[in-house]
């Protein structure tokens, strides 16, 4: 795949702080890049340097090769940005909020009608056209914040935190929406708190922390450095000797194992390795009430990376 | 272009949609430029009379003279009670002065016109909110005591009594050249009230002193032998107005484009494809459209209902849309240096009722001492308004308003320098 976004050695100093340091990633036509780190991590900042809307100290944006920059450049026209506040015009209908926005990125008068009908229906608000935003429910704001940044039909949607504030109902239809691009061929670049929409989403994942790239791999590839893929966690009838503990550290497959109580976690290097595990436990005598079986999450992998300390 | 135009018309349909924006532009300034108007004279032909109270205890021919000559001067709305009716309706406003004559008055008077009495005193009760009051009443009642008494003392049987006790008094004193002199006069006057009558004068009063002359008063205005009217108060009051509430405005414009920032539309501006000087040229252009608008609006309300003349549209045009750039520019200046949008909203509005005030809209700047008139022209309202008086009822044509467009223009300039050289700062 051709690459559509490349950002090379980004860095953006406030003062002393180094808010982003030597931040460098590809996205390519089509792929949905998750961007995710803790608070503080340089996410924002990042975000404005993609976009244009922030001058780079080192390091430049280019999309399809052409840099972006503040003003009028060209690139801009190919990204599409929805920034993590309501980007809106509360007292403009929301027909008229899109037809704005698509004239700002030179979409011709006769097609911007059109497109704002089409976008109107694409985030399912074709019947609140003429209605302001002041009277939409926080949901029906964030997809119209999605649909402003459609109306050019750009090669790549940059999303910041598009989901903060709305029922699961909403986020649901939003990521119907992102789905649905990503399915049409839009890139998409995506920053959350939420590992779940990331792990739903993303093909590629970029973790930053400190204003550096501490990973950027496909979610499985990250998975694979942590020592275990899976767990299994199993409710003893009754307290395990030491020696069943030690034996079931010696078996292959198994990365950890912790005795809380009468339940056990054991750490596995592949969801596989559950079964061997349970035949084991069995064979030595071991009373089992209940077990059950987990794939590592990116919540496990992104604080396995970052760490567990609070940022703010 | 596309964006630019979708700004101004973005812009243009949020001024439109917010009945309250409108309601402050449009109705406001007329409804206060018209109670203004109606204030100084605009609905009447001629001044409006003061209102007095007259207290008058002096029984003479003189007191009874000076009564009646208060009373027919049309200045002044006479009204004649009680001394303590007196007090009560100046104290509570009802009146603005009281005149006191007091018992004795008419021969206290005449004996001290010429020096030899003690002066009586006349009580003159004011509304000491209303100073100027008191200037003006104190110079209608010197004129018609001055022509009751004299004319008293020189043709009245009680003048002719006073005037024989005084040159009696007179010849008790030492004779010196004042003296002498004095006594001459006395005699002169004694011997001019025993002249016999002229014919067809029978009976009547030799006349006093009187004000050896009058005035013919013409107001310079626009008035022409074809011209519609003169001067009209309405004209004044809807520019001071127009200006100040279409500067109000232009502190919405700014103070939007503050809120746009907090809450980050701004900045989605700022990521599509168009520059920052597109952005606020849009922002300006839009706010000076409004500007035009409006007091193109309240200027026609003016023409319509107060038959406010208009004497050279080409100039009327000009003015307005200088002031509308001013407008434009200085909502954006707000933009630029204003850190929140409250406190950029009070320290604009302070700006402006300064600007507004120096500038004429609620007083007359003559009223201003000699310094403060110098430095209102450092104020780009003095220009508009002193702009739209022109062109309105002093009659002027566009080539005289042209520095007044000037002045306007190279404010609206500065401010403009000023705001993109904060807005680049800050964007980059």
């Amino acid at each position: 795949m051709d690459v559509l976004l490349e950002a090379s050695g980004l860095a953006k100093a406030y003062g002393a702080r180094r808010a982003v340091d030597g931040v460098s990633f590809q996205v390519r036509a089509g792929q949905t890049l998750g961007l995710i780190g803790p608070n503080g991590a340089g996410k924002s900042t990042t975000v404005g340097m993609l976009c244009g809307l922030l001058v780079p100290d080192a390091g430049s944006v280019r999309v399809r090769g052409e840099p972006v920059g503040p003003g009028a450049s060209e690139a801009k026209r190919r990204i599409g940005l929805v920034p993590q506040d309501l980007a809106l015009y509360d007292d403009l209908p929301a027909f008229e909020n899109l037809m704005l926005f698509g004239a700002l990125y030179g979409v011709p008068r006769a097609l911007r009608r059109e497109r704002a009908t089409r976008v109107l229906g694409q985030i399912n608000l074709q019947d609140r056209a003429r209605d302001r935003p002041s009277t939409f429910s926080g949901g029906m704001k964030r997809r119209l914040n999605i649909g402003a940044a459609l109306m050019h039909a750009p090669e790549l949607l940059v999303l910041d935190e598009p989901t903060v504030g709305v029922d699961p109902q909403s986020r649901n239809a939003i990521f119907e929406i992102l789905e649905r691009l990503r399915d049409d061929g839009c890139a998409l670049v995506y920053t959350s708190h939420y590992m779940e929409e990331v792990e739903r989403l993303a093909d590629q994942v970029v973790v930053i922390d400190g204003g550096k790239v501490l990973a950027d791999d496909t979610p499985l590839g990250l998975q694979r450095r942590l020592p275990s893929q899976a767990a299994l966690r199993v409710e003893l009838v009754g307290e395990p000797e030491p020696a069943l503990l030690e034996g079931l550290r010696a078996m292959p497959g198994v990365t950890a194992v912790r005795l809380d109580g009468l339940t056990l976690d054991i750490g596995l290097q592949d969801a596989h390795d559950a079964l061997p595990v349970m035949g084991w436990l069995e064979r030595a005598g071991c009373s089992v009430l209940g077990f059950a079986t987990a794939r590592t999450r990116l919540e496990d992998i992104f604080l396995h990376l970052t760490g567990r300390s609070l940022r703010d | 272009m596309t964006a630019f135009l979708a700004l101004v018309r973005k812009d243009l349909i949020l001024f439109l949609h917010d009945r309250r924006a409108l309601l402050v532009s449009l109705a406001l300034p007329i409804i206060i430029a018209s109670f203004f108007g109606f204030l100084f004279g605009g609905g009447e032909k001629g001044a409006s009379a003061i209102e007095i109270a007259l207290v008058l205890q002096d029984g003479s021919k003189a007191g009874a003279g000076i009564a009646a000559g208060l009373k027919a001067d049309p200045s002044l709305a006479v009204a004649q009670m009680s001394l303590d009716e007196a007090r009560t309706a100046v104290r509570t406003g009802k009146r603005k002065a009281a005149i006191v004559i007091p018992a004795g008055f008419g021969e206290a008077a005449g004996e001290a016109l010429f020096g030899a009495g003690a002066k009586p005193e006349i009580g003159l009760l004011y509304d000491p909110s209303q100073p100027a009051v008191l200037s003006m009443v104190k110079g209608m009642l010197t004129q018609q005591v001055m022509q009751v008494v004299s004319s008293e003392m020189f043709g009245g049987p009680g003048g002719r009594e006073v005037n024989e006790r005084s040159l009696h008094a007179l010849e008790a004193q030492p004779q010196d050249a004042d003296t002498v002199a004095l006594r001459g006069v006395l005699e002169s006057v004694i011997k001019y009230q025993a002249l016999p009558p002229k014919e067809g004068d029978a009976g009547a009063r030799k006349a006093g002193l009187t004000m050896p002359f009058t005035t013919r008063d013409e107001g310079l205005s626009g008035k022409s032998d074809d011209g519609p009217q003169g001067y009209n108060a309405f004209a004044h009051s809807f520019a001071g107005m127009g200006v100040q509430f279409i500067l109000f405005m232009g502190i919405e414009m700014g103070t939007s484009l503050l809120h746009a920032r907090r809450s980050g539309v701004w900045s989605r501006l700022l990521a599509a494809p168009v520059s920052l000087s597109t952005l606020l040229l849009a922002r300006a252009a839009s706010s000076a459209l409004i500007a035009f608008a409006i007091l193109c609006v309240i200027f026609a309300f003016a023409v319509l209902v107060f038959k406010v003349h208009i004497a050279s549209l080409p100039g009327f045009f000009g003015i307005a849309l200088c002031f509308a750039l001013v407008t434009a520019s200085f909502g954006v200046l707000i933009a630029a240096f204003g850190k929140t949008p409250e406190a950029a909203r009070g320290l604009a509005l302070f700006a402006t009722l300064m600007m507004v005030m120096l500038g004429g809209a609620w007083l007359p700047s003559f009223l201003f001492p000699a310094w403060l008139q110098q430095a209102a022209l450092a104020v780009p309202t003095k220009w508009a308004i002193d702009g739209l008086d022109a062109v309105t009822w002093r009659g002027m044509d566009l080539a005289a308003v042209l520095p007044a467009m000037g002045a306007q223009l190279g404010f609206a300039l500065l401010f403009a320098a000023l705001a993109v050289w904060r807005f680049r700062k800050m964007e980059g």
